[in-house]
């Protein structure tokens, strides 16, 4: 069976400038911070970042965007992190920050379209608003929708409560949010898991995202300390 | 007077019914849960993955891994089920959501609704409010009627939309008002203001309810 256990470094040594990565979490629960702290010192630049929101200074992708890495972000909601306004503002070329604000049923439905082999699907969100400039709208049933787009990326960083060795995953309570639609819409998949055990160890009725997704496991991932 | 986010809390908590299922916005909505009438049990849904959430959790009592979509530690109740946010916002915009209550920039005579963007000033995102108000079944805006001696509640809504047509019900603590295809009307009515109050308050054509009753909270 391949190998796929490594520290959080070798399993981040093949991101390089200019990646796209999806990282799991909502407001940092369910965010791997032990592939986002080997990304920051790792110090790739010029990111683009999936992300549900901005985390916090300090937490989840709230590093990479204090540590200036981050170009592109895409998420549905930044507000609680006001380093994004700052950077979106900020004058300095370098440091700017574009941000592509995505509803947040929208994103999770395109990343599971990205995954899942659709080529789109229909919604009736953001309908009449600004969410719907550029995007084609169909009347089905005497109702409008929006085509909204499946997304990939080239990365994604998942984190696990207990993973085997083939990289089967669980994950605790609202640690699961976007996690287990990343985990299928990436092409090299790294899972930060608070727990490895065997493989064969987890009940199959309790696996939510399947090994055969998963290409690294970084152990040691920690509950968050309040 | 009493606390003016307790009179609409209360007051909305009324709307609510046995059974329903319910997500509630961060702020004054989340206070809504504290008011339930007697014998109403409703189920909380939290959109980044929870069915039947319960309380906040007591200090010192916290799993770091159960928050709600406002980021703060919660408590489950018995019955309750964790999903990911591709189901979530399938349940959402599936229409098994009796009720979203949410706060509001502004609400027009539409039903319209802003409540995302202030642009070049606030900037903070949609989150789940553009498929939450197209998805629940009801849509009640709690808020206060005038910020700071600014109307909100409008003949046509300045900021950016969140969704057009998809407001039911407004609660402020002047009165409870529904969206209806001749534009707003006031059905209830707090005995502390006047209706010529109320409309000085509101800046759209404000249709006054035959029916019109004492707001109850």
């Amino acid at each position: 069976m391949i190998d796929k256990i490594k520290t959080a470094d070798e399993a981040v040594a093949v991101i390089q400038d200019g990646a796209s990565i999806m990282v799991g979490g909502f407001m940092a629960c369910g965010t791997p911070e032990i592939l986002i702290d080997a990304l920051v010192r790792k110090n790739v630049k010029n990111l683009t970042i999936i992300c549900n929101d901005a985390g916090v200074p300090g937490r989840g992708v709230g590093k990479l965007l204090t540590n200036g890495q981050i170009k592109i972000l895409i998420a549905s909601h930044v507000g609680l992190n006001p380093e994004v306004a700052q950077r979106m503002n900020t004058d300095v070329e370098e440091d700017k920050l574009e941000c592509i604000l995505v509803p947040q049923g929208t994103l999770a439905e395109r990343i599971r379209a990205g995954g899942t082999g659709l080529g789109g699907f229909l919604t009736p969100t953001g309908v009449g608003t600004i969410v719907a400039e550029g995007k084609q709208v169909l009347n089905v049933g005497g109702r409008d929708y929006l085509l909204e787009l499946p997304l990939r990326a080239d990365f994604a960083f998942i984190r696990g409560s207990v993973t085997d060795k083939f990289g089967n995953t669980t994950y605790n309570a609202t640690t699961r949010n976007f996690n287990p639609m990343m985990a299928a819409a990436a092409d090299h998949v790294i899972v930060g898991t608070c727990n490895i055990v065997e493989t064969g160890e987890i009940d199959p009725n309790n696996v939510v995202t399947s090994g055969i997704y998963v290409d690294s496991i970084v152990g040691g991932e920690k509950q968050w300390q309040i | 007077m009493a606390d003016i986010k307790e009179i609409i809390a209360k007051r909305v908590a009324k709307e609510l019914k046995d059974g329903d299922v319910v997500n509630l916005g961060i702020g004054l909505p989340t206070m809504v849960a504290n008011y339930l009438p007697e014998g109403v049990h409703i189920v909380l849904q939290s959109e980044n993955g929870i069915m039947g959430m319960g309380p906040a959790a007591e200090p010192g009592k916290e799993d770091v891994d159960i928050i709600n979509a406002g980021a703060q530690y919660v408590t489950i109740n018995p019955g309750s089920m964790y999903f990911d946010s591709a189901v979530s916002f399938g349940i959402i915009r599936g229409g098994h959501v009796d009720a979203t209550i949410l706060g509001a920039l502004e609400v027009d005579q539409m039903g319209n609704l802003a409540n995302w963007i202030v642009p070049g000033k606030m900037v903070p995102g949609m989150g789940g409010a553009m498929d939450l108000v197209v998805g629940a079944k009801k849509v009640i805006i709690a808020m206060q009627h005038t910020q700071k001696g600014r109307h909100k509640i409008l003949d046509t809504c300045t900021l950016p939309y969140t969704a057009i047509k998809v407001v039911d019900m407004i609660v402020t603590e002047m009165g409870v008002m529904e969206i209806t295809p001749e534009g707003i009307m006031l059905t209830e009515i707090n005995p502390e203001y006047t209706v010529e109050q109320v409309r000085e308050a509101t800046q759209c054509k404000l249709i006054i309810s035959p029916g019109l009753k004492d707001m109850e909270f």
